[in-house]
């Protein structure tokens, strides 16, 4: 309960009291300033309104428990603080009107439970004498009241900012193929720095901030060229796969110690600004892909298809991307800066591969308009660039989800940690020959495991597990691919 | 033929409402209402300048409360503001040894039936279970879950009428039951069955509906497609619609249904409209789903303004009695203020003391478990 009281009524010292924020609902922890009502020196009288916040639940007018002057205001309209947060300051030392109650001793301002009830005991009993006090006599009758202030619906427009030249975040001007060009080249908008008519954003100057992201390379090797990566036989000639010894490497019989840097340190900085900001959770569903696989050996089989190396990862894909379009909401970003949760209208799909120098996550851009035959084409197209150690920065850049096939190394599952900035990555399991139980018949099966982890900020349990459930759903009958693709 | 009817106007929406104040205080006569009234000594201009100033002080009361919310003193407040009249009205019409069964937004009936305004504040302060005794004050505690008071009250009724106090003929002696509810209760589905229970065994009870027009965010039109008056017809229950903010009408529907109830006749239906001019409770925002046009639309209809012009227009009231109710309003709403602010938080055992009437081995335990607990902080305490 709140200890500030009105103070001793005329005393000379100076009785400063904090009107704090209480909690204006059930269980609320924060409100958002709407209003203040009152300016340092107002005279307020107990109950006076003074501040306006809005919660999670409404808008509320909150008032002061004291009378007094106005010394300070503590808050600012529209931040948002925490219960127990002051508002505003009052000071009670030199109120000309003390409350009728008031009394120098704290013991007796409050009125007893008797003195309370004479009132109610009375109804038609006049009080002895007038009380003649000064004091507005306000409290009752809409007549004498003035008409309340209509409370705003909602929070009202944001305040045009007074410092002119920025621009909001979530309010960033550039014209479609300003946008597009952005988007192709991985430069996030809101890192440029507009300089055209009202602060839209040029091409000019994506390319600039381009530019200065890439140290002049407008389409670099991922790969840096003094990249030092541990190679095969640890502890021998420390070359880089290119077969450069690189500096900073020491040995001696037992340990080689190799400099953090360049791909180790740019992996590692993103696994744990992923796995430390987004909460992960990961589901598993283990599912029959026989019929999957029974297509791709059609497939392989048909002349059409003779170029093209149709892997169980397209049709994995393939699947997810049926699946996104059922649950789009996976396919989004969190914007911490900007407090907003982006959601994509297009999946740049990211694949997760091994290369001789680590892993790196290349994405194909606008997978969800792609066929099954141009994903497996351009799935095929990256893992040969990334072996190749040709992987550009843009083709790892605004991936939106990604598929990690861990199958390969022949594990059954797995927890995979998202790709920084993205909200959901499927794990593929090793496909094998398993018992399955079919109309109660126990039969072999192409069984696989999958694992889908996913941000737990914006998608909840049921969400990513209903992405699962309809990518295992694609892969176990394909034929829901034609109904739901 | 009297104004509680047994039957449903072929056009739903002609149920009438009687009134006997209009919006500007004038009085209309109402031959069945003022035979009430007057046999009853219920409308003296004595007993209305009370009736006023009842208001007035719990008016004040209430919007002190709402205001010691949100300071942080209560934790919740449940404002009746624009329902004074029909719960100043009803309270007074219940004779002192007939039974009312509450909600949780009665203020004014409390008040009327000599409950002061700290109690209610103690309860939405999380430190009372109920503060009154029902037997004394022949009112039941406030009760938070809505719909509960149908079948309490006609259970009640039920047991008056084996004690064998209903239709002796004797006034001092024979009582009934109050149930208060409001629109949004009325779709419980418990109060569908009281109607049953009640007019099966014609116990005396008197279904009293303040009808705010608001089941929280809900308008009274969405779950009541005919008047409210008319649901109870079906059991066979008479019933009547009055205006709820003119205090004159309310006590002569309320006194005439209660006195029907007590002679034996069965139960009575009373509908009164009325406007619930605040929020649900002080963690709701009643701008969000209703127009600002229909508050002030009510506003105009105010009960405590109609009165005041109605005595005014009487000559029985002068700006002095208006003047000292407003200043007895503003103290009573300070003397709640300095109360509720300065109160000390409770022993929590006493929490233990009232959930039976007798010893109880479970509650003991429990009582002994929980000073064990809280025992441990003490040390801390010390120790700091």
């Amino acid at each position: 309960m709140n200890a500030a009281s009105a103070g001793p009524a005329g005393s000379p010292a100076s009785t400063i009291v904090t009107v704090p924020l209480n909690d204006p609902g059930e269980g609320l922890t924060e409100a958002e300033i709407l209003d203040i009502k009152v300016a340092v020196g107002d005279r307020v009288e107990i109950n006076a309104p003074v501040v306006e916040v809005e919660t999670a639940k409404s808008a509320v007018e909150l008032s002061t428990h004291v009378a007094g002057t106005v010394v300070a205001i503590l808050v600012a309209v529209g931040d948002e603080v925490p219960v127990g947060t002051g508002l505003i300051q009052v000071d009670t030392s030199g109120d000309p009107a003390p409350a009728p109650t008031g009394a120098a001793d704290g013991s007796e301002t409050d009125p007893s439970a008797e003195e309370v009830a004479e009132q109610v005991a009375a109804p038609a009993e006049a009080p002895a004498a007038a009380a003649g006090t000064e004091e507005p006599k306000n409290l009752v009758g809409y007549g004498s009241r003035s008409a309340p202030a209509r409370r705003r619906r909602r929070r009202a427009a944001p305040a045009q900012s007074e410092d002119g030249g920025q621009v909001p975040i979530d309010r960033i001007l550039a014209k479609p193929p300003v946008r597009k060009l952005a988007r192709d080249l991985g430069v996030a908008l809101h890192d440029v720095l507009a300089t055209g008519p009202e602060g839209t954003v040029t091409r000019q100057d994506v390319l600039a901030a381009q530019q200065r992201a890439f140290g002049g390379e407008s389409d670099g090797d991922f790969f840096p060229e003094e990249s030092p990566q541990a190679p095969e036989g640890l502890g021998g000639a420390m070359k880089t796969t290119r077969d450069q010894a690189f500096s900073g490497v020491t040995s001696d019989e037992r340990t080689t110690r190799v400099p953090i840097r360049s791909m180790r340190k740019r992996t590692a900085e993103a696994m744990v600004a992923s796995a430390f900001t987004a909460p992960h959770v990961t589901v598993f569903n283990e599912i029959d892909m026989t019929r999957s696989l029974q297509i791709i050996s059609q497939l392989r089989a048909s002349r059409e298809w003779a170029d093209v190396k149709v892997s169980p990862l397209a049709v994995i894909a393939k699947a997810l991307l049926v699946a996104i379009r059922r649950n789009p909401e996976v396919n989004g970003s969190w914007d911490e800066a900007a407090q907003e949760i982006v959601y994509k209208h297009y999946v740049n799909l990211g694949i997760a591969a091994a290369t001789p120098r680590g892993l790196i996550v290349p994405n194909l851009k606008d997978a969800h308009l792609m066929t099954l035959r141009e994903l497996a084409e351009g799935i095929g197209e990256l893992a040969r660039t990334a072996r190749a150690g040709r992987t550009s920065l843009r083709d790892t850049r605004d991936g939106t989800i990604t598929v990690t096939n861990y199958g390969v190394f022949d594990i059954d599952s797995g927890t995979p940690i998202l790709n920084p900035g993205e909200s959901a990555i499927l794990g593929v399991g090793a496909i094998k020959e398993k018992p399955w139980v079919v109309e109660g018949q126990v039969v072999p099966r192409q069984v696989a495991s999958l694992s889908l982890s996913f941000d737990h900020r914006l998608i909840d349990g049921a969400l990513g597990a209903e992405l699962l459930r309809d990518v295992s759903a694609v892969l176990e009958d394909p034929s829901l691919g034609l109904v739901w693709g | 033929m009297s104004v509680f009817r047994s039957t449903i106007p072929d056009v739903a929406a002609d149920e009438p409402m009687v009134q006997l104040l209009a919006a500007d205080g004038t009085r209309s006569p109402h031959p069945e209402f003022d035979a009430v009234l007057a046999g009853s000594g219920l409308a003296t201009p004595e007993r209305l300048r009370g009736y006023y100033r009842d208001m007035v002080m719990i008016r004040a009361a209430d919007l002190e409360a709402t205001s010691l919310q949100r300071q942080g003193q209560l934790g919740l407040w449940a404002s009746a503001l624009g329902q004074e009249a029909a719960q100043i009205g009803a309270g007074h019409a219940s004779r002192e040894q007939d039974y009312l069964v509450p909600t949780y937004r009665e203020h004014g009936v409390a008040w009327a039936r000599g409950i002061e305004p700290w109690r209610l504040l103690e309860l939405f302060r999380g430190i009372s279970h109920g503060g009154w005794d029902p037997n004394a004050l022949r009112t039941h505690p406030y009760m938070i879950v809505l719909g509960s008071q149908a079948p309490h009250a006609v259970g009640y009724a039920m047991g008056l009428q084996r004690d064998g106090v209903v239709g002796t003929g004797d006034p001092t002696t024979d009582a009934s039951v109050l149930a208060l509810f409001g629109d949004g209760a009325s779709s419980e589905g418990e109060v569908a069955e009281s109607f049953t229970f009640a007019a099966s065994f014609q116990a005396p009870v008197v279904f009293y509906t303040q009808n705010n027009q608001w089941a929280i965010s809900v308008p009274t039109s969405v779950q009541s497609r005919v008047p409210l008056a008319q649901r109870s017809r079906g059991w066979g229950i008479p019933s009547v619609r009055v205006d709820g903010n003119d205090v004159l009408a309310v006590l002569g529907a309320v006194r005439s249904a209660l006195d029907s109830a007590r002679a034996g006749n069965g139960p009575m239906f009373v509908e009164a409209l009325t406007y619930r001019m605040a929020a649900h409770t002080t963690s709701d925002d009643a701008s969000r789903y209703r127009p600002a046009a229909e508050e002030e639309e009510w506003a105009a209809k105010d009960p405590i303004l109609r009165l005041r012009r109605h005595l005014e227009q009487q000559g029985e009231i002068d700006e002095q009695y208006v003047t000292r109710c407003d200043e007895e309003a503003h103290d009573l709403a300070m003397q709640l203020h300095h109360h509720i602010h300065g109160m000390e938080d409770p022993d929590p055992v006493r929490m233990f003391d009232h959930p039976y009437a007798e010893p109880h081995p479970i509650v003991d335990a429990e009582r002994a478990e929980y000073l064990e607990y809280i025992s441990q902080f003490e040390d801390e305490e010390e120790r700091a």
